[in-house]
């Protein structure tokens, strides 16, 4: 045939099109990627820039001075993130760790572990100022006054579903011979349970609780209407406290430049600690779960 | 056939001591014959166990039930018309929430226009094109970007964002752009677009990873067969990955949607706080979760407090209903039976 | 009536491993108090079920005291399933239902006591060893007593000394008792160290799922020789694919086929002069 039939004719210069197509996407997806990751290095960068810089021993140590006075710290926000947690953790490790435990152990693919787990997923998806409104209607307004343990309450149910999620899981990694060695022995299903699968299993969940608490640390929409803020130090319960989210907040959307300087350093002080906690989770979670072979 | 059996020496002679006469039995196994039966604390611990599980019902319940009766004020003054109304007055007791409905879905909806295109990008070359070495960093750098609080977004928004939106990016989308009335109107920095931006910031990484992992549990079978075929490389991952994994990703994309309806603190920091409604992506707004933020301690009245519970109420059901199709759609690709390459 | 028991006692249940005995294993329950330790198991009309699946078949079986009966016959034939009936851990699969009787001693472990009380007078040993990997050797080998609630220091010392000898294990770990995790050693160590474990809860019966399959060649000999020392305190009952071992080791064999007991015999004469035509065919190798 003298010449080339249509079909070679037309898929020569449809393959450049593809190969330049493909060069195209492949282009746009490391387009992608860059402008993904330039927003996540700006943001660092820009609170190491202005935080580093107001960062000095006064926030640690001093309370909010009054407006216009120079210097002043967070050191109330810092305890009162701590109080929150603590009294947070109270009511979600114990509820998260113990729901993990039904999911994994005694519910196993039942309908009724299905729709547990399904609704700490919608728990999960509450947004955190309903989860705010929420307790205040629930705690707040009966005791007509904001307190620390209210806030306390509002973080400790939005760390439920991630304990749950996680211990779950990691009780699932736990191999069926070594629950069947502790069956074997004659240990009570509980004992066993407790000190032989849970311990087995011990290092991710407690990573789980760290990823719940680095979470539940940065939340301020919760904090709004039942912690409140306080501009003094606090450690009573009953009283409202300051937070470490809250006092950046208010600091952020106000008039004064000391207040701005203040309220880099302190997103600069939470953003270090959340990132000490993903990294000291994704670095435990690679050392595996198990500490065999020591 | 016939096998021999040998008397084994038995060379071996470990101490063999019985510690009680032959025939009784020894202190170990009397004390493990008292300890009798554990069924009562086994189905004692059990049922711990039970109620915790139950106890997540119960919070949800009381949170629903909080929310439906302390908004009973303003569902029986309004009715379903609180939805459609626009005039928002505390003052005159006029309450209606469509400013911020709009607010909501507008911002919502910018923010998965920036964000969805960029995360699949991210996912795509994460898991097809990316070198093993910058795979574990750059999946670091994405769990970060979800880790950081909504306050440091909002703080950094209002300080760097909006600047850089005022005075660099606004002017050129007013000026090629403006005929469309999306870009037009005094250019505060602040507003819609603003709010939009630093939503889809935050909403990345979340689509992003779920995508990742949709895409990572389509088999590698399909991969090969449509390299077999010889395809480029893009054509791989657009027919044979994305094709199948589509499902799973729309299902990323509603729940980074639900993430972004629910956002509060960045958003409040950035979008104006104004209730209106206009065309203009310049022009300021409101959220419903802004509103709430903003107003809810300042409400002094019941019918106020009623009205924003209320838009609370209405943020609760949606983002449930948006969550639960979210994780059905993802649950169908990564656990479901598996897809048909269409 | 003294002399004829003696005789009964001397001629039948000697501990010096002597292990052709004629078939009258319930001399050992009639023994003169002081030479025979062990206790026998009794099988009746055993069935067993994973979900629909018939796994076993109307089992009847007499296990001899003090001696080592083998279970022999190729996968799937619910030699397993079996074992697990005997210290109903067949029940803890959530699918799995037993029905019929199995005594120990006197005791029906199904109507006498709860499945946790047998569990600690039937001992078990698993294919894969299983040590607690959180547990240091120590713990492992007294968890058993540990978990229970038992407190006594110098007890729990001297269990796990007596245990870890009994399982030959003793000369290579008891200078790292304490520091060293139960799952830091090899497969074999390992094994002798679930096998010490299920000793230290002096159970009256053992029961072994092919413990050494998993296992090198020098390992399975030293199980082997710890067999021929255990069957003087305990009723051994040993689940195996390797017929060589079970000559070895075993005065009585059975052989399973899809979920029926085939044939339960002295062991020499299952490998020699078999009763029943499939017997006969699984130990010349023509199938399993």
């Amino acid at each position: 045939m003298a010449t080339t039939p249509a079909v070679y004719r037309n898929s020569r210069s449809n393959s450049v099109t593809r190969m330049v197509t493909d060069h195209v996407f492949t282009g746009l997806a490391l387009l992608s990627t860059v402008l993904v990751v330039a927003p996540l290095v700006a943001i660092f960068c820009y609170l190491l820039y202005k935080g580093a810089s107001s960062l000095n021993l006064a926030f640690f140590t001093q309370i909010p001075q009054p407006v216009g006075e120079p210097g002043g710290g967070m050191a109330n926000a810092i305890f009162g993130s701590g109080l929150l947690l603590a009294v947070g953790s109270l009511l979600g490790v114990p509820v998260g760790i113990a729901s993990g435990i039904f999911l994994a152990e005694f519910g196993r693919g039942t309908m009724l572990a299905n729709a547990v787990r399904f609704t700490a997923d919608v728990l999960n998806g509450v947004p955190s100022i309903v989860m705010g409104i929420s307790v205040y209607s629930l705690i707040v307004l009966p005791q007509k006054h904001f307190s620390a343990f209210s806030g306390g309450v509002a973080l400790g149910i939005m760390m439920i579903p991630t304990i749950t999620r996680t211990t779950e899981e990691m009780l699932a990694t736990v191999p069926n011979a070594v629950r069947e060695a502790a069956l074997g022995l004659g240990v009570p299903a509980w004992r066993s349970v407790l000190s032989i699968t849970l311990r087995t299993a011990s290092p991710g969940i407690i990573t789980g609780c760290m990823l719940a608490f680095a979470r539940v640390a940065g939340e301020t929409a919760p904090l709004l209407f039942t912690a409140f803020g306080n501009n003094f130090w606090s450690h009573n319960l009953n009283e409202p406290i300051a937070a470490l989210p809250l006092q950046i907040y208010v600091y952020a959307i106000s008039p004064y430049d000391d207040w701005h300087r203040l309220a880099w350093a302190g997103s600069l002080v939470l953003i270090v600690l959340i990132v000490i906690s993903v990294a000291l989770v994704r670095f435990v979670a690679s050392r595996g779960t198990l500490k065999a072979n020591t | 056939m016939d096998i021999k059996i040998q008397e084994v020496a038995l060379n071996r002679s470990p101490s063999s001591p019985a510690a009680s006469p032959p025939g009784e039995p020894s202190a170990v196994r009397q004390f493990l014959l008292s300890r009798g039966t554990s069924a009562g604390p086994d189905r004692a611990f059990a049922l711990v166990m039970l109620i915790s599980a139950l106890s997540i019902f119960a919070i949800v319940a009381l949170i629903a039930t909080e929310l439906v009766l302390r908004s009973q004020l303003s569902l029986h003054k309004f009715g379903i018309g609180f939805f459609f109304g626009s005039a928002w007055d505390p003052v005159t007791g006029e309450f209606g929430a469509l400013p911020f409905i709009y607010g909501t879905l507008v911002s919502s909806l910018v923010a998965l226009l920036i964000a969805v295109p960029l995360s699949i990008g991210l996912a795509v070359f994460l898991t097809e094109m990316c070198p093993r070495w910058l795979r574990s960093p750059l999946a670091f750098l994405t769990e970060l970007l979800a880790a950081i609080p909504s306050v440091v977004y909002g703080l950094w928004a209002v300080f760097v964002l909006v600047p850089l939106l005022r005075e660099h990016v606004n002017p050129i989308l007013g000026e090629t752009l403006g005929w469309s009335g999306f870009f037009t109107g005094p250019n505060y920095g602040i507003g819609m677009l603003a709010a939009g931006v630093i939503l889809a910031i935050m909403i990345l990484p979340i689509i992003s990873s779920l995508t990742r992992e949709v895409m990572i549990a389509v088999p590698h079978a399909q991969r090969e067969a449509v390299l077999a075929l010889g395809a480029t490389r893009w054509e791989m991952i657009r027919m044979g990955v994305l094709r199948n994994a589509r499902i799973g990703i729309v299902g990323a994309v509603i729940l980074g949607l639900g993430r972004a309806l629910g956002e509060t603190m960045a958003v409040t920091m950035v979008i104006g706080n104004r209730p209106e409604i206009a065309k203009s992506l310049f022009a300021p707004g409101y959220s419903m979760a802004s509103v709430i933020a903003n107003e809810f301690s300042e409400a002094s009245d019941d019918l106020y407090l009623s009205a924003l519970i209320e838009i609370g109420l209405a943020l609760f059901l949606v983002t449930i209903v948006v969550n639960a199709i979210a994780r059905l759609l993802v649950w169908v690709v990564t656990r479901g039976a598996p897809l048909q390459v269409a | 009536m003294i002399a004829v028991a003696s005789f009964c006692a001397v001629f039948f249940c000697s501990k010096s491993g002597e292990w052709f005995s004629p078939p009258n294993d319930t001399c050992c329950e009639n023994a003169i108090e002081g030479i025979c330790v062990g206790v026998g198991i009794e099988v009746e009309a055993l069935n067993a079920w994973y979900g629909s699946n018939h796994t076993l078949l109307d089992i009847n079986l007499k296990i001899p005291a003090n001696q080592a009966t083998a279970l022999i016959g190729p996968s799937g034939c619910g030699k397993s399933t079996f074992v697990r009936c005997l210290n109903r851990m067949h029940e803890t699969n959530p699918v799995g239902k037993v029905t019929g009787t199995v005594r120990i001693g006197p005791l029906d472990i199904y109507k006498d006591a709860s499945p946790v009380e047998i569990r600690r007078r039937v001992g078990m040993v698993f294919q894969r060893p299983n040590p607690f990997p959180t547990m240091s050797i120590y713990d492992n080998v007294a968890s058993g007593l540990k978990l229970n609630g038992f407190r006594n220091r110098r007890v729990l010392d001297e269990v796990v000394e007596r245990s870890l000898r009994n399982a030959a294990l003793w000369e290579e770990v008891k200078d790292d008792l304490r520091r060293k995790s139960g799952a830091s050693r090899s497969g074999g160590q390992q094994q002798r160290l679930c096998i010490a474990r299920a000793l230290a809860v002096d159970p009256e019966v053992l029961l072994m799922d092919e413990p050494a399959s998993a296992l090198d060649p020098v390992s399975t000999a030293k199980i082997e020789d710890l067999i021929f020392e255990l069957k003087k305190q305990y009723t051994i009952v040993i689940v195996t694919h390797n017929m060589q071992q079970a000559a070895r080791v075993a005065e009585r064999t059975g052989f399973f086929l899809s979920g029926k007991l085939v044939e339960f015999d002295v062991t020499h004469k299952i490998f020699t002069n078999p009763g029943d035509k499939r017997t006969e065919d699984y130990i010349t190798g023509r199938f399993g």
